[in-house]
């Protein structure tokens, strides 16, 4: 039987162990993904024995504990340390989220962390983000008007706006996306839950002019249908929303559509 | 230590905007629509950028649920100032501020709506009507998650409008000649090469410096970038001493409650169990200006009413709301204390703290965003850079910002930058490309940290500025506290000097990243703690027990502040604009301030 080794990017190292020498016990162990372009090495998976004060309770609190304390060449993104802003997107013991809204007290002792899969890695937890932009302005998310707009603020009802709750949150730190199985394999095609997700934001709303147009934009075989309904973006993202149903509601809309709506 | 040379990617722009905030992107868009070859170079993706944040909303006297006029909203904005912002430009973007927000609307942005379909606009602390007579009803809002609608709705028009970004770019400092900006020195995290951005003119939209101190409702990257490439330009900043300390931020994590939350009927208790702010501001109570709830909160803390173990903070109660008012108009604090504080709104009241929230300081610029210097007293306009947003002192917001004032900030000066750009420009040749080593200090200086192997890491030395600070350069103030503060930042900056880096990488070296950050804060640091020592007066957000009172004699002006290489700072002053120019508005005099 033939044997064929993974390319070197893909085949995973054991890395360094950093042991705890503090005073009293060490309190969880965490093993987190590494990979610096600039050494020429493989990745590895280093492992950090954390214990003592940390700053807050949460995933990303030990992940600044690690960088300030033990290993300042750490690399990861975050910013608002308060689930808005997006940036600290990784996979934590196998599920895509914020590491800045994920307790630690939640996960098992040993702790295990990765950047959101199926990206091409920069550093360590820091993937590459630029094709997921791509495809969320693929899907034009902008209002769509033609004609001037009116000089007060255009009128909306309540229920109008309500029809936009659970998909103007989105915070773009694609969780779903890259949690979606059909997104890994036809990553260049499929658009995937989180602009898709904004594209139903357009369509939902009353004010926006080019529901048809933004329809026709997703009618092939790729772009929308490549959803096999597998909701692992539901369930991966952490700002509580659902793709998955947003998803869905177009593909009903193009079919209502095609019955001459 | 030399690590090797680095070589320069050149570009030319007619203008380069640093940072993609609101005020950024809303620049970036009224350059696209002048026909402006723009480039914004930013740390984080936009929709990552801190106005994400912003919570309650947006001021504007659209008049929607009930009776409103713009001059109530600059009586309002100029009494919360406590008359040191300049009156001009108060007027001017309060008069503006209506048919900012209708463009924001227009734009996409997925306001909450009120029954007729209108803006909704909820009341906001220090807003009121017919001159402090009643509580206005002036603030719009998308939920309370109105930053992040403003945010992305931007980023989406940045898009349609084809804006070059370049994300995930830090900026190491401007390029100055004879006094004139004419570009700046960025790296490129993704590949760590270097990139010499030659422009016409530069925008700085870098945000504040919450992040100098301990506890913050700032994000991580709030380090006041741009603050700190003026500094090292020789160039001053204003009015440095006044951080606001946001009277609700929660206790231990620091995450933002918006002051929405009292807007919706949210109060505040003690111990006690009593509503103290009605013993503060009678009238205003729980909706008084931040600087005034934040100082009563202090206050009570110190007299032993705080509540916990440590009685060292106090609760604020929702619960009276009811689950659906939490729901449709308090989402997303609802979720924030749950997961911060383990709070069920709907139950219990949240810990709070006044907490570091906002720099009125920054910047000086006059009402179109050009940065301002004053030598030898003569005020003058540094060609070829403008200041918008909170990195901007114009100043709008003096010794106190009102709430909901600052995403207004962000949109009216993103624009009236814009447009003058477009004014000055206009049949203007792009600048030539440089044709020197230009920059090349830039470099040296980012070098010499990334090859840094001295004995105190960035985390050390930057806890040791951000507890001097917070113990040092809080709600009140003293001449000995002050003082001592500044010489624990001193020693701070000294530790720098002996800084350790491990990660010598160029590609994502954070650690770089951090020490880079490191610097520009302790820069304004020093500044802050320099200018709350020279102005003995309190006002606003400054409060020296040293010196209780305002003392309009002596200090109704500006302070301006500056750096030099050693961290001694030398202060000037300048008048502050106390008429309204061409605005159908009369001047307010200066009186007494009460809530």
């Amino acid at each position: 039987m033939a044997q064929f080794r993974l390319p070197v990017g893909s085949r995973i190292a054991e890395g360094r162990y950093f042991n705890y020498n503090g005073a009293g016990e060490s309190m969880r162990r965490v093993q987190v993904y590494r990979w610096n372009q600039e050494s020429g090495k493989q990745p590895q998976i280093d492992t950090f024995e954390i214990g003592g004060e940390i700053a807050g309770p949460m995933v990303l609190d030990v992940l600044i504990k690690i960088k300030d304390s033990i290993d300042s060449t750490l690399t990861f993104r975050r910013s608002c340390r308060e689930g808005i802003c997006g940036s600290c997107a990784m996979n934590i013991d196998g599920v895509n989220t914020l590491a800045c809204t994920t307790p630690v007290a939640d996960l098992p002792e040993t702790i295990k962390i990765y950047p959101l899969p199926h990206l091409p890695v920069i550093k360590d937890l820091v993937p590459d983000l630029e094709q997921f932009y791509k495809q969320h302005a693929i899907v034009e998310p902008w209002l769509k008007q033609s004609g001037e707009a009116p000089d007060e603020e255009r009128l909306q009802s309540p229920a109008a706006r309500a029809a936009l709750d659970g998909s103007d949150e989105c915070i773009l730190c694609a969780c779903c996306s890259t949690s979606c199985p059909s997104y890994w394999w036809n990553s260049d095609a499929y658009l995937g839950p989180a602009a898709l997700l904004q594209s139903y934001r357009w369509l939902a709303d009353n004010r926006d002019g080019a529901r048809l147009e933004r329809l026709k934009q997703l009618d092939d075989a790729f772009a929308l249908f490549r959803c096999h309904t597998i909701m692992n973006c539901t369930s991966a993202c952490p700002k509580g929303l659902n793709p998955a149903r947003a998803i869905s509601k177009i593909k009903k809309m193009l079919v209502s559509r095609q019955k001459g709506n | 230590m030399k690590l090797q040379s680095y070589d320069v990617i050149d570009h030319v722009y007619d203008v380069i905007v640093v940072g993609a905030g609101g005020s950024g992107l809303r620049a970036c868009l009224g350059l696209a629509e002048a026909g402006l070859k723009t480039a914004c170079v930013t740390k984080v993706f936009p929709t990552r950028s801190h106005t994400v944040a912003a919570q309650g909303g947006i001021s504007a006297a659209l008049g929607n649920m009930g009776e409103d006029d713009w001059r109530w909203h600059m009586y309002d904005t100029v009494k919360g100032s406590d008359w040191l912002s300049d009156q001009d430009a108060v007027a001017g973007m309060c008069e503006q501020a209506p048919s900012a927000v209708i463009e924001l609307e227009h734009y996409g942005v997925p306001f909450s709506r009120t029954t007729e379909g209108k803006i909704y606009q909820r009341p906001f602390g220090g807003m009121t009507t017919h001159y402090g007579e009643e509580i206005a009803v002036r603030t719009c809002a998308a939920a309370d998650r109105t930053g992040h609608a403003i945010l992305h709705t931007l980023y989406q028009q940045a898009l349609k409008n084809k804006v070059e970004f370049f994300v995930e770019y830090f900026a190491l400092d401007l390029i100055m000649e004879g006094g004139e900006c004419l570009g700046l020195m960025a790296w490129c995290l993704e590949d760590g090469t270097m990139h010499r951005f030659r422009s016409k003119l530069v925008i700085l939209a870098t945000g504040g410096y919450g992040r100098a101190y301990f506890s913050a409702t700032s994000a991580h990257t709030c380090t006041g970038d741009g603050n700190a490439m003026v500094l090292r330009s020789g160039l001053p900043l204003q009015d440095m001493e006044f951080v606001q300390f946001h009277p609700t931020g929660i206790y231990g994590s620091g995450c933002l409650i918006t002051e929405g939350a009292r807007g919706e009927g949210g109060f505040l208790t003690n111990a006690d169990g009593e509503r103290f702010m009605e013993r503060y501001a009678p009238n205003a109570k729980d909706l008084a200006s931040r600087d005034v709830v934040s100082r009563s909160m202090t206050q009570e803390i110190i007299e032993g009413r705080g509540v916990g173990v440590d009685k060292d903070h106090l609760y604020l109660h929702l619960n009276h709301l009811g689950r659906s008012v939490l729901d449709e108009r308090l989402p997303g604090i609802t979720e924030t204390a749950r997961v911060f504080a383990g709070v069920d709104l709907t139950r219990e009241p949240i810990p709070v703290i006044p907490t570091v929230h906002y720099n009125m300081g920054g910047i000086p610029t006059n009402f179109d965003g050009e940065v301002l210097t004053q030598t030898g007293g003569v005020l003058t306009t540094v060609e070829g850079l403008m200041a918008i947003g909170e990195a901007a002192c114009v100043s709008v917001h003096g010794a106190n910002r009102l709430g909901s004032n600052s995403l207004l900030d962000l949109i009216v000066f993103g624009r009236s930058s814009s447009r003058r750009a477009a004014t000055l420009l206009k049949g203007q040749a792009r600048a030539p490309s440089f044709n020197g080593a230009q920059g090349e200090e830039a470099i040296a200086r980012f070098d010499q940290v990334r090859g840094a192997s001295g004995g105190s890491p960035t985390s050390v030395i930057r806890q040791r500025m951000q507890r001097a600070m917070q113990k040092h350069c809080s709600v009140f103030r003293t001449e000995a506290l002050l003082s001592a503060g500044l010489e624990e930042v001193v020693d701070a900056w000294e530790m720098f000097q002996d800084l350790s880096i491990t990660d010598r990488s160029l590609v994502w070296n954070t650690d770089v990243v951090e020490a880079l950050e490191l610097d520009n804060m302790l820069r304004q640091s020093a500044t802050t703690l320099a200018s709350a020592l020279y102005r003995t007066e309190s006002r606003g957000a400054h409060a020296r027990e040293d010196f209780p009172d305002r003392d309009d004699t002596r200090w109704l002006k500006h302070s301006l502040s500056w750096v030099g290489d050693t961290l001694e700072v030398s202060m000037d002053t300048r008048p502050v604009v106390l008429t309204t120019g061409d605005y159908d508005v009369q001047p307010i005099p200066p009186k007494a301030r009460n809530y």
